[in-house]
């Protein structure tokens, strides 16, 4: 029973959390929030009992693409719609 | 886009902390959940952590991507040398000869519920090993690259 609600409480955050990487005109927020859902996504395997594809997916999916992301942003622009 | 000095001291101060949990995840990948992969990421991550927080002019004396080439090419040298090991005994290639043999990571497994010992499992860990410094080198590099080909930032 409480393990449903957390996972119900966890898939309402992905769904929040992807709605808002489509919304942000900020794109270093947008990066953000898709890191955001990535842990989100390593906190579900974690409750699946998978806890090292929850290793894999934090390190990679929280961590690395966020960080990429970010350096790309640093070299382009910061706001949507902006010519760089 | 210069990071705050908050950012950059917190940078500073964790990314020792996300080595040592990189490492221990690496080391006891025969015990518990994670190995050579996933801890080279995590350890990756304190790299990527630093070259987000700190500007490019500041990396750049820092990094040399021959040493982390290098790195790359000593874990995979590392991994295939584990495997030739077994030929050399006089078994199949890959053969797990360090188990129950004394040396490096050859104690027997203790019989019945026991919390885990490191110093088990024969050459499983030294291929974590090998792995784990092979995925540091290599996911450290490919974000080295693409920090230095950004070059100048704007704004």
């Amino acid at each position: 029973m409480i393990e449903s609600l957390i996972q119900l409480a966890v898939i309402g955050g992905l769904i929040v959390s992807a709605i808002l990487v489509y919304s942000f005109k900020d794109l270093l927020a947008a990066a953000l929030a898709a890191g955001f859902f990535s842990f989100l996504v390593s906190l579900e395997f974690y409750i699946l009992q998978a806890p090292d594809v929850a290793i894999s997916q934090a390190a990679i999916g929280a961590g690395l693409t966020t960080a990429i992301f970010i350096i790309a942003i640093r070299a382009t622009t910061r706001f949507e719609g902006e010519t760089p | 886009m210069r990071m705050s000095k908050i950012v950059r001291t917190g940078a500073c101060i964790l990314y020792p902390l996300i080595i040592i949990f990189g490492l221990y995840v690496v080391v006891h990948g025969h015990l518990t959940p994670g190995g050579g992969f996933q801890g080279g990421a995590v350890i990756a991550t304190a790299a990527a952590l630093v070259l987000v927080a700190f500007s490019h002019e500041e990396i750049a004396g820092m990094v040399r991507k021959a040493f982390l080439s290098a790195q790359e090419s000593l874990g995979l040298l590392l991994f295939i040398g584990a495997g030739i090991l077994g030929l050399l005994a006089g078994a199949p290639f890959f053969a797990n000869i360090l188990a129950n043999s004394g040396l490096l990571f050859g104690l027997p497994v203790p019989p019945g519920p026991n919390p885990g010992d490191l110093n088990t499992a024969g050459v499983i860990p030294v291929m974590n090993i090998a792995v784990g410094v092979e995925v540091w080198g290599g996911l450290a590099i490919i974000l080295v690259y693409l920090f230095s080909a950004t070059g100048g930032e704007r704004t």
